[in-house]
Order: structure tokens, then C-alpha cells, then sequence
């Protein structure tokens, strides 16, 4: 068994159009830069792909990466629960124009329903946004004299994950708070691609430091020295 | 009519009730500033929702680790003890009543407990983060705020007029005016500024504002409004 892939390229080149895609990261921190961008390098040569639902905390950041996929219209809707940054405009422009759907979802919803689809639980309850218009339509239940509210699990058909340490089987480390959503959406999706900084033979990660175990990975392909969403916004980088 | 503590001392005030040995989530914003102010020979862990228990403050500039940030995407410093851990671990320590402490900022409280923070128009994109999580679950969730908006208007109120947060989840607001604690539906008046009189502060507030015992003086050294 060896889930390694040779080229960043080779790594997004099967997903279709219309396809849901939980994207790792909270703001700049674990955003796989490099696998967004070799979408949109795709989606430049052949139109594809597009259509897409992505599912990521936020929405995009000034110029580059989901804010990037936004701004050519390769998304038609955003599951997150803070479509706001320090640069939002490409997200901002096409929710105002009509030309994408905005999902909200509160944080710690997000992360749980994204939890429950990759553990197999269809739907949980959870105090968090009960009598708020982002309950509205959802079913209610009281257990033990507290109202809480139904949610449903959230899976997809791709996660594009970014890691620090990674083995060709899969297991997989992170680097200080970059795991955030990642190790939850590593579970949830059909196929998890993750782009890792340093690949190593197994036996070269200790298990005791293992954070998400190979089962949930299907492929990885090596990014050494990856960039950063933050440091390439707060350099003025584009990539539209 | 006095302006009353500045955000500072009102930072200041709310610091003066976290206990030794505390785990703790600062909302987004002003209520950060509440950490600048922990009680010498108390041990507060603060913690944030995309991730990490214990951690300090911002890096000097120059040394940011944008891997390392908090909730408001502020690169931070890490204390000795502090720990990772996924989101779905960081919400579980919000939901499932692990936090001692959660303070937040507000648009409006209710005499009920209700609390609007999330949204105050409805033409801005609407952005929800973890406000309406982290109103579950913290034993004390406390609110720091003014006592009323720009334009003076009230922000302790019967009802909220603003799309809610969370329904009777407020257990205390510290205001620049007075401290407050909700039981039992109804505002009870704990601490006032010692100069203003009580008809003077009930004019300014939204709801009524009953008393059940003393009212101490609501004081605060001098600060600079950071």
C-alpha cells in the first residue's frame, strides 16, 4: 500500500464538477494553499472544475486561494460559519450579486456535523442556536427540561487537507493550531487528499503522536516548505 | 451625566471575578482585553475555539506564526502547559460545561438572559463564528459592555429588538455604569458608580433594575483606555 501521488496535479485532477469539498484550515491556518491552487490552474486549462460546494469555516481571503476559486466562479455555494476576513470582497461581491449560496452554520455545529458524517451518525442534537433564526425550520426536542435543536451530518465527496507530517499509508501530523477542522474533515469525506510538508516511510511517525490515523486518507502528495495564506495576503500575493 | 469605567476598567472589573485555576474563552474584540488584567497569583487558562488551551499573548512583531492564532485570527504566544486539540474537541469543551467562564461582548441583554451579539443589520453578510456556541455550556457567561450604545441608547432591555444569540444564557453584565447579575427573569443591581444616583442609572437602562440587598460601589483603578 502506498497512497502517495507524484504531482500536486495529479492529485485534483479527478474531481468532477458539482463536486462538495470540505477544505481544511481556520482562516490562513492549515489552509492547503497548493491543492486550491492546483484546482484553479485546472479549471484555467479545461473549465473544470466548477460548480462546486465548498465547506470551510470561512470564506475566503483577499486574493488567492478559496477567495481566488470564488472570485472565477468555481463555487456555487459556501458552507462556513464566518464568510468574513480582512479582505472579503470576492466572497461579498458574488453573495450580493446572487451568483453564490451561503449555507451558515455556527462554528461549533459545523465542526460537530462534520464529526457525526464521518462517525456515522445522521443527525445529533445540540443547544447551540435553538429559539435563532439559524434554527428556524429545523426540529426541536427538550430533553431533560433543556430545548435543543436537530442537526443533520455533514459529508462530502472530497477533503483537501494540509498536514506537516505524513506516511504512505496515511497517518498523518499537524502543525500547532493548523489541525483545527482537519482531522474531522478527513473522516467525512469519500476520498481525503492531503498535501503533507515532510513524507516519511511508516514507521517514521511515532504512533503515540499520530493525530488522524491512515483509514481516512486516500492520498497525499508532498508540499515541502508550503506556503501560507496569511503571509501571502499580508504579502498582497493574487492568485485570480 | 458621567461616562462612567472605561473599557479597560470594565475589562479590569470582570478580571477581579475569574478564579484561581479557571479555564476560560474571551470573545472576539474587547473582551480580550480582559486577560491584560488577571488577578496576580491566579492561574487562568485561557481558551479558544479553533484549537488551543493556554495560550498568551501576541508574538512582539516580527515573530508571528500565522499556524498559531486565536479565534479572532490574532497570531498568539503560547503559556507552558498549553495544548492543541481538533474543533469538534474545542467545542465539546464549550458545550459540554467544561469552561468555568465565557465573556462575551454585547448589542443587547435582556432582563431574561437573552442575548443579542451575532448581528445588528441586515444588509452586511451574516457571519455567525462560535458566538451562538460559546453561550452554551460555560458554567458563568458573563457579558462586558457599555451601558448604552454611541447614541445612548440602552443596552440592559426588556426585550431584544436584535436577532438573538442564545435564549437566558447571560448570568452577569459588567457595564461601564454598573454590575449586574439576571435571576429569575429580572436585572438585580449588585454594583453601581458611586457618583451616580439610582434614578439617574434606571433612566439609563432599559429595564428595571431591582435591588436585593447591598449595592456596593462599582470601582476601578485608573486605566488607560487601550
Amino acid at each position: 500500500m502506498n497512497k502517495k501521488i507524484a504531482s500536486i496535479a495529479d492529485a485534483v485532477a479527478d474531481i468532477p464538477d458539482g463536486a462538495t469539498i470540505m477544505i481544511g484550515g481556520f482562516g490562513g491556518s492549515g489552509n492547503p494553499i497548493e491543492l486550491i491552487h492546483a484546482m484553479i490552474d485546472r479549471f484555467r486549462e479545461t473549465g473544470s472544475p466548477k460548480d462546486l460546494t465548498l465547506i470551510n469555516n470561512n470564506a475566503g481571503n483577499g486574493r488567492i486561494g478559496i477567495a481566488a476559486m470564488i472570485d472565477i466562479g468555481m463555487a456555487r455555494k459556501i458552507i462556513c460559519s464566518f464568510p468574513r476576513s480582512s479582505d472579503p470582497r470576492a466572497f461579498t461581491e458574488k453573495y450580493q450579486a446572487g451568483e453564490i449560496e451561503l449555507e451558515l452554520v455556527p462554528q461549533g455545529t459545523l465542526a460537530e456535523r462534520i464529526r457525526a458524517g464521518g462517525a456515522g451518525i445522521p443527525a445529533f442534537y445540540t443547544p447551540t442556536s435553538y429559539g435563532t433564526e439559524l434554527a428556524e425550520g429545523k426540529p426541536t426536542a427538550t430533553f431533560d427540561g433543556k430545548n435543543y435543536v436537530q442537526e443533520r451530518w455533514l459529508k462530502a465527496d472530497f477533503a483537501l487537507i494540509k498536514a506537516e507530517v505524513g506516511d504512505s499509508y496515511g497517518n498523518l501530523t499537524y502543525r500547532l493550531a493548523a489541525r483545527n477542522f482537519s482531522p474531522l474533515m478527513c473522516m467525512a469525506a469519500d476520498r481525503t487528499i492531503v498535501q503533507v510538508s515532510s513524507f516519511v516511510e511508516p514507521g517514521g511517525i511515532d504512533p503515540e503522536t499520530v493525530v488522524t490515523p491512515g483509514i481516512f486518507v486516500d492520498a497525499l502528495v508532498e508540499v515541502q516548505k508550503p506556503q501560507q495564506e496569511e503571509v501571502l495576503i499580508r504579502a498582497g500575493e493574487s492568485y485570480v | 451625566m458621567t461616562d462612567g469605567l472605561n473599557n479597560a476598567q470594565i475589562a479590569w472589573r470582570a478580571a477581579q471575578d475569574i478564579e484561581d485555576g479557571a479555564y476560560v474563552n474571551l470573545g472576539i474584540g474587547f473582551p480580550e482585553m480582559v486577560a491584560s488584567y488577571e488577578v496576580e497569583g491566579r492561574h487562568v487558562t485561557y481558551h479558544t475555539e479553533n484549537g488551543v488551551l493556554g495560550f498568551g499573548p501576541a508574538p512582539e512583531p516580527g515573530e508571528e506564526d500565522w499556524d498559531m492564532i486565536n479565534a479572532g485570527k490574532k497570531a498568539i504566544t503560547l503559556k507552558p502547559g498549553a495544548s492543541f486539540f481538533h474543533h469538534a474537541d474545542s467545542f465539546a469543551m464549550v458545550r459540554g460545561g467544561h469552561l468555568d467562564v465565557a465573556i462575551l461582548g454585547a448589542y443587547q441583554v435582556a432582563q431574561n438572559g437573552d442575548l443579542a451579539n451575532w448581528r445588528a443589520g441586515s444588509r452586511a453578510v451574516p457571519a455567525v463564528g462560535g458566538a451562538m456556541d460559546l453561550v452554551h455550556g460555560a458554567k458563568r457567561l458573563a457579558v462586558i459592555t457599555t451601558h448604552c450604545t454611541k447614541d445612548g441608547k440602552p443596552k440592559l432591555v426588556e426585550e431584544c429588538t436584535f436577532p438573538l444569540t442564545g435564549l437566558g444564557c447571560v448570568t452577569r453584565v459588567y457595564t461601564s455604569h454598573a454590575l449586574v447579575d439576571i435571576e429569575d427573569g429580572r436585572f438585580l443591581l449588585r454594583e453601581k458608580l458611586p457618583d451616580i444616583s439610582l434614578d439617574d442609572l434606571q433612566a439609563m437602562t432599559g429595564a428595571k433594575l431591582h435591588i436585593d440587598g447591598d449595592v456596593a460601589g462599582l470601582n476601578a483603578p485608573v486605566l488607560d483606555h487601550a
